[in-house]
């Protein structure tokens, strides 16, 4: 069997702030396989870039990983030093981040900026570099790469800046490239086609690809898996067809029904998930999903559930699982997805209303 | 719905054979100079000032310390464009060197103040705290001592001469320049692209010097315009008052101050160096504007 190239063990990440110590990452576990595409999805703010910031120890001040191992290639990234790291960033695990106009200096030329990640590094031959420029801002398929290479990173459209900061980080030909929301910041069809260029890349480079987003069907699009991610622990993993097609975990069985497709019944009504994320300072008891489920039982405010296989290269961190709300609780045909409708419980005298805000809808979620 | 090709990219942009202005922000700022005329006008007085400055460096009309080629308290004559000084030397001659003695204090202060103030500011800015504290509360401690008293207690421990004069002028006004530099740094290290080029592996001095200095570059010029005509004023003040460079140098402070002491007989030895000085002044800061409004990206048309 193959080694992972990338082995994530119980990684925590915490913010001491003034407020209280966030804990935006907690016990977060998984593996990728050398050329895997793996997606991470969850709302905003469940700790889907802090994971990915911490895999390369950029977690800036007051933030701090604070437990687990990552292990790549053999050795636990949290235990390098300064130097170490340095070199591993961009070279064996390169970063593309949410918003290419941001991500790119404005005074530097595009062709510097992309051969300055290869000169910070020596696994690019000196001589080799200005024409490995021009070639990947070819294979990114940048028209007329020769004259754009030496263009002001304005003088490039949304679409070609992502593909420029695509060639940025496959410069080095790193192992693991991580995309953090590398299309929310453009239009639709662009986003086809920055997602077919990430999925020729993965083919022809190997290169496995972590891709952090909340649209779901950019993961249908690109990843062979999927995690989970809801307040700061993945809830569900597994591979993306068999998690769309059977959901165990009641967040990602909300989270597939609020999202419009073109297959469905005309008469189903789009479900939202009531409610917000928990505080991650101040979070709740047992199960962190049990103020908005509408699934929940007694036993979700007391214990934190364990994930654990739930079908085949599926795992679930659910006292409930779907597969049980479906038989006994009516999951096929609700239609009041507040919390705990389905179940019908209310603990402790609250009223079922009383802790909503106004409800995330798949708006909030796909912008 | 027809089934419609998504247009592969390059097709998209294959017929892009216009002619793209290489415009950078450098190029964008210097069109909106140009359009200044008030900035432009004190751009070819300076100029033109420095060539002054420059040929005053091999030729005066007169040898600037030669007493009596000139009848002494003299007025402008034909010979004597602007007259002579109490000792009879020729006035456009001392001018001419005095030019030379104003733009090298403000050149030579502006460009140590630059120096210091860019590496303070972007240490402090980059590395935050302890390092920030230390930095930030040396700045507040200069900024509490009076500019006059640190240069006169320089002036005359270390005594009179033009080096001191400079070091006692870059000690006074470095902070500003620092203060900017670590305002800057510290709004520019939180973008994304430095945290992009860090995530790409690159060093902390390639990121300070190669993403985050770049960036400032406009504002940092702009106040760096504003220290030349603050070292300037501040070096014909201490030659006024007789605690800057030593005579017989002939500096634009010193010949106002001889001048004061015959205004009434000959108004025009104050009359002149002080025109000069104003206009340069001037000059200075109406290009130190020109140059905030053409760099600044909020007023861009």
């Amino acid at each position: 069997m193959t080694q992972p190239v990338l082995e994530v063990r119980d990684l925590s990440t915490h913010f001491f702030t003034d407020d209280g110590e966030v804990k935006a990452v907690r016990g977060v576990s998984f593996e990728v396989m050398p050329g895997e595409t793996v997606g991470i999805v969850g709302e905003s703010g469940c700790g889907k870039s802090v994971t990915a910031m911490s895999l390369l120890g950029l977690v800036q001040r007051p933030g701090k990983v604070v437990h687990g191992e990552i292990m790549f290639k053999g050795q636990d990234l949290l235990k390098l030093n300064k130097e170490e790291l340095r070199n591993i960033r961009g070279r064996d695990i390169a970063m593309i981040f949410q918003d290419p106009l941001s991500s790119l200096n404005p005074v530097l030329r595009i062709g510097f900026q992309i051969d300055e990640a290869m000169r910070s590094h020596d696994k690019i031959p000196k001589d080799d570099i200005s024409q490995r420029g021009i070639d990947l801002l070819k294979q990114v398929r940048v028209p007329d790469a020769v004259h754009r290479i030496k263009d002001f990173p304005h003088q490039f459209s949304g679409g070609m800046r992502q593909r420029a900061m695509i060639a940025m980080g496959l410069s080095n030909k790193p192992d693991l490239l991580i995309a953090d929301e590398p299309t929310t910041a453009l239009d639709v069809t662009v986003q086809a086609q920055i997602l077919e260029l990430l999925r020729d890349l993965n083919e022809q480079t190997g290169a496995a690809i972590i891709l952090i987003t909340h649209n779901l069907g950019i993961v249908a699009g690109l990843c062979r898996r999927v995690l989970v991610m809801y307040a700061g622990e993945i809830v569900e993993e597994g591979p993306v067809e068999q998690i769309f097609e059977s959901p165990q975990h009641p967040y990602t069985w909300s989270l597939l029904r609020s999202v419009p497709r073109i297959d469905s019944n005309r008469q189903d009504r789009l479900l939202s998930i009531e409610g917000l994320p928990p505080d991650l300072i101040d979070l709740p008891v047992g199960c962190k999903f049990n103020p908005r489920c509408p699934f929940r039982i007694e036993r979700c405010f007391n214990e934190p559930p364990v994930i654990e296989n739930v079908a085949d290269a599926q795992r679930a961190a659910c006292w409930v699982t779907m597969t049980r709300a479906y038989d006994e609780m009516n999951a096929a045909t609700i239609t009041d997805t507040s919390p705990g409708a389905a179940s019908g419980v209310h603990p402790r005298g609250r009223r079922p209303a009383a802790d909503l805000t106004p409800a995330a809808t798949a708006e909030t979620l796909s912008d | 719905m027809a089934v419609v090709a998504a247009p592969r990219a390059d097709q998209e942009f294959a017929s892009s054979t216009l002619v793209r202005e290489q415009a950078s922000l450098w190029r964008d700022g210097l069109r909106r100079l140009r359009r200044n005329r008030l900035a432009l006008i004190s751009a070819v007085y300076l100029i033109l000032l420095g060539l002054v400055a420059i040929v005053a460096l091999f030729w005066t009309p007169y040898p600037t310390s030669a007493i009596g080629v000139a009848q002494i308290y003299s007025g402008p004559s034909g010979s004597h464009l602007l007259g002579a000084d109490e000792l009879g030397r020729d006035l456009l001659s001392r001018l001419m060197a005095g030019a030379q003695i104003s733009l090298s204090v403000g050149l030579l202060s502006a460009a140590i103040v630059l120096g210091i103030g860019v590496v303070v500011g972007l240490t402090a800015g980059y590395f935050r705290g302890w390092v920030d504290g230390i930095i930030s509360t040396v700045i507040n401690i200069f900024y509490g001592i009076p500019a006059l008293l640190v240069a006169l207690l320089m002036v005359t421990v270390l005594g009179r001469s033009f080096t001191n004069v400079v070091i006692a002028i870059s000690a006074t006004v470095w902070m500003d320049v620092a203060r900017l530099v670590r305002g800057q740094t510290l709004s520019l290290r939180e973008r994304e692209y430095v945290e992009a080029a860090r995530a790409s592996g690159a060093r902390s001095g390639k990121i300070l010097f190669g993403h985050i200095l770049p960036n400032a570059l406009g504002p940092i010029i702009v106040a760096v315009t504003f220290v030349i005509p603050s070292a300037i004023l501040f070096e014909a003040f201490l030659s006024y008052l007789g605690v800057g460079i030593p005579p017989p140098t002939p500096t634009w402070g010193a010949i106002a101050s001889e001048g004061v002491q015959a205004l009434r007989l000959s108004p025009h030895i104050l009359l002149f160096p002080s025109i000069a000085l104003s206009l340069t002044l001037l000059a200075f800061n109406f290009l130190g504007d020109g140059l905030r409004d053409a760099f600044d990206p909020r007023q861009k048309r």
